[in-house]
């Protein structure tokens, strides 16, 4: 259980494994992708939380899991102290008004058939919020919060442009007044010139209605511009977890100074001597993971007991959380 | 939206013709029989076997019945049983598709395997056999009638229509605007019938168009064979029964109602088609 009142969210042991099945009619499971293994971590109210990683980390799949879009093989997540990964059906749905997300790609993320107004209204409708006119007037407000004209509500999806139909998902996301949202990727889908636009959009309604958000991202500046916090994920486990400040002033895990050594500097004299920490190799499949430390494999200071041991996840003071046996 | 749909449709040249066929056929099988004078019950017999002229058209039958006449009230009928069983054949297709595609696991491969026996029966066995079995039950009231015949053909064709509509759940169900549903807070039911089948609706609308032909069809073979719509009521299809003993002196009486059950099937055929070009999003022109 969270031990303090602030904390919104607390994942402990977050585990979600996807079975591979072979046959047909009898299946039978030969193996597992290990996209989440064992995440323990906490949100407070009312901050940004940015979950960064490589492709295929299992950044989305934590998200997603959070939410209970798929259910968690292990571990529990307590949301407003209450544990999701226990709830039945009926009761985890009524549990939605209070968290939502946002998705990747705006071209997906929006039934086609559907208008603006029926996507928009359609929490309200489900949570029966809001129905008739007053629906209406609703989805008008939150399109206006969001930027957009409050005439759209009769048009479909494909009449906007990619950064207009992300405040389309945007406005849902908001609809129900929730105290948390799953920023999945929410930018990395748009071209670079309405990223601001959206990453602005994102932390004035933070502002406005104390929103807490999860922010999932792979692009480092965005995630240091919006986060409080940041956590590092490599092969579905957090390997660095700080706040923002000391994540990219001082990184303790070498894979976290890998990746903020890739990051470009906008000035041409630092950016001369930037030394980039290149890694030799690819990412190890999940479904069969090295042994030890994950990133094992590719770490230029492994030692021996990093092929034998899984380093624990740890506090090195002041919240600073590492799993590393070097650090 | 519409708008492009019927605009590609009207580039398709035979879909276009057929269609119009189509609207023939149905304005005549609606209006004719209110206008015309002609009884397709009753005739004087020494007007029979008339070859076609300008007072009968199509000739008459060997009852000195008009035979345009009786292929007009006779299409009213083969029609209705088209429409009637396609609707029947898609509701349970759909229902069944739906339900495998969605909710998976044991239903799905349960829903399927009852779906492979039913694709494996033999049908043309199966309809004389149910057919035969309404017959000897004689209800009045519905024996020999289309109603029956509706049901047994809506009850054995639904299985192309359920692969259909699973495979299009199946794929819909990953899109994300289903998980964005799911995250609102939406139901189960509401996801399927609100969020996924909508977009399935192209290709269910094709296969249902395609449906209506093929239960005509199906319905002409039945009532051909005698199993079907019972004289004096007119079909199609009885009527080319009718017409078996009369080919050598009266070759019309065959000839146009295959004619009628041949242009409506090929030109729905066709329209289907334009349908399933003019509602293909991928569709490149």
């Amino acid at each position: 259980m969270p031990d303090s009142q602030d904390k919104l969210l607390e994942v402990n042991n977050l585990t979600k494994y996807f079975p591979i099945t072979q046959g047909i009619i009898f299946q039978r499971k030969v193996a597992d992708v290990k996209a989440v293994d064992g995440l323990s971590f906490f949100i407070r109210k009312g901050e940004t939380l940015g979950l960064v990683g490589e492709s295929g980390c299992g950044k989305s799949t934590t998200g997603r899991t959070i939410l209970q879009l798929y259910r968690p093989t292990a571990g529990e997540v307590f949301f407003q102290g209450k544990n999701l990964a226990k709830m039945q059906s009926e009761e985890l749905r009524k549990m939605r008004r209070n968290m939502q997300m946002i998705f990747q790609d705006p071209y997906a993320s929006l039934n086609p058939r559907m208008t603006v107004g029926d996507i928009i209204g359609e929490p309200l409708e489900v949570h029966h919020i809001a129905k008739g006119k007053e629906k209406k007037e609703r989805v008008q407000e939150l399109l206006q919060i969001v930027g957009l004209n409050p005439y759209f509500v009769n048009r479909y999806p494909h009449e906007f442009s990619g950064g207009q139909r992300q405040r389309i998902g945007v406005a849902r996301a908001l609809a129900v007044n929730p105290a948390f949202i799953v920023c999945d990727e929410p930018i990395s889908a748009l071209d670079v010139s309405i990223q601001a636009q959206i990453i602005n959009l994102l932390e004035e309604l933070q502002q406005k209605f104390n929103l807490t958000y999860l922010f999932i991202a792979h692009d480092l500046s965005v995630v240091r511009h919006i986060s409080d916090r940041v956590a590092v994920m490599y092969l579905g486990k957090i390997v660095e977890l700080t706040d923002r400040t000391s994540l990219y002033k001082s990184p303790l895990h070498p894979y976290t100074k890998a990746l903020l050594s890739a990051v470009p500097i906008p000035d041409p004299v630092v950016e001369e001597k930037r030394e980039r920490i290149i890694l030799v190799g690819d990412v190890p499949s999940p479904v069969n993971p090295p042994s030890g430390c994950r990133f094992h494999t590719r770490c230029p200071l492994a030692i021996d007991i990093c092929k034998k041991m899984d380093p624990e996840f740890r506090d090195v003071g002041n919240l600073h959380f590492v799993a590393c046996h070097v650090v | 939206m519409l708008a492009l749909m019927w605009r590609r449709f009207t580039k398709h040249k035979p879909a276009m013709l057929s269609l119009l066929i189509l609207a023939i056929i149905v304005i005549g099988c609606v209006l004719a029989p209110l206008v015309v004078g002609y009884d397709p019950y009753n005739a004087p017999v020494e007007l029979r076997r008339q070859p076609p002229s300008l007072a009968h058209l199509f000739g008459t039958d060997e009852l000195g019945r008009d035979l345009l006449m009786r292929i007009w009230v006779g299409g009213r009928v083969s029609l209705v049983i088209g429409v009637a069983a396609m609707v029947i054949s898609i509701s349970i297709g759909t229902l069944v598709g739906a339900l495998a595609g969605f909710y998976g696991g044991w239903l799905d491969n349960g829903l399927m395997r009852f779906n492979d026996f039913m694709l494996a029966l033999p049908h043309l066995f199966i309809l004389l056999l149910a057919a035969q079995l309404l017959r000897t039950l004689n209800v009045p009231e519905i024996s020999g009638g289309p109603l029956p015949i509706i049901v047994i053909i809506g009850a054995l064709s639904w299985m192309g229509a359920a692969r259909l509509v699973r495979g299009q759940f199946l794929s819909l169900k990953a899109k994300e605007f289903v998980e964005a549903a799911r995250v609102a807070g939406a139901q189960n039911h509401r996801i399927m019938w609100r969020h996924i089948l909508p977009n399935a609706a192209s290709p269910i609308i094709v296969a249902a168009t395609l449906r209506v032909g093929n239960a005509i069809m199906t319905e002409s073979t039945l009532s051909f064979l005698g199993f079907g719509i019972q004289p004096p009521m007119p079909t199609w299809g009885n009527m080319l029964k009718n017409a078996q003993s009369q080919m050598t002196l009266a070759p019309w009486v065959a000839i146009f109602p295959g004619l009628f059950i041949f242009a409506a099937v090929v030109a729905i055929n066709y329209v289907g088609d334009g349908l399933r070009d003019a509602l293909d999003p991928q569709h490149v022109e």
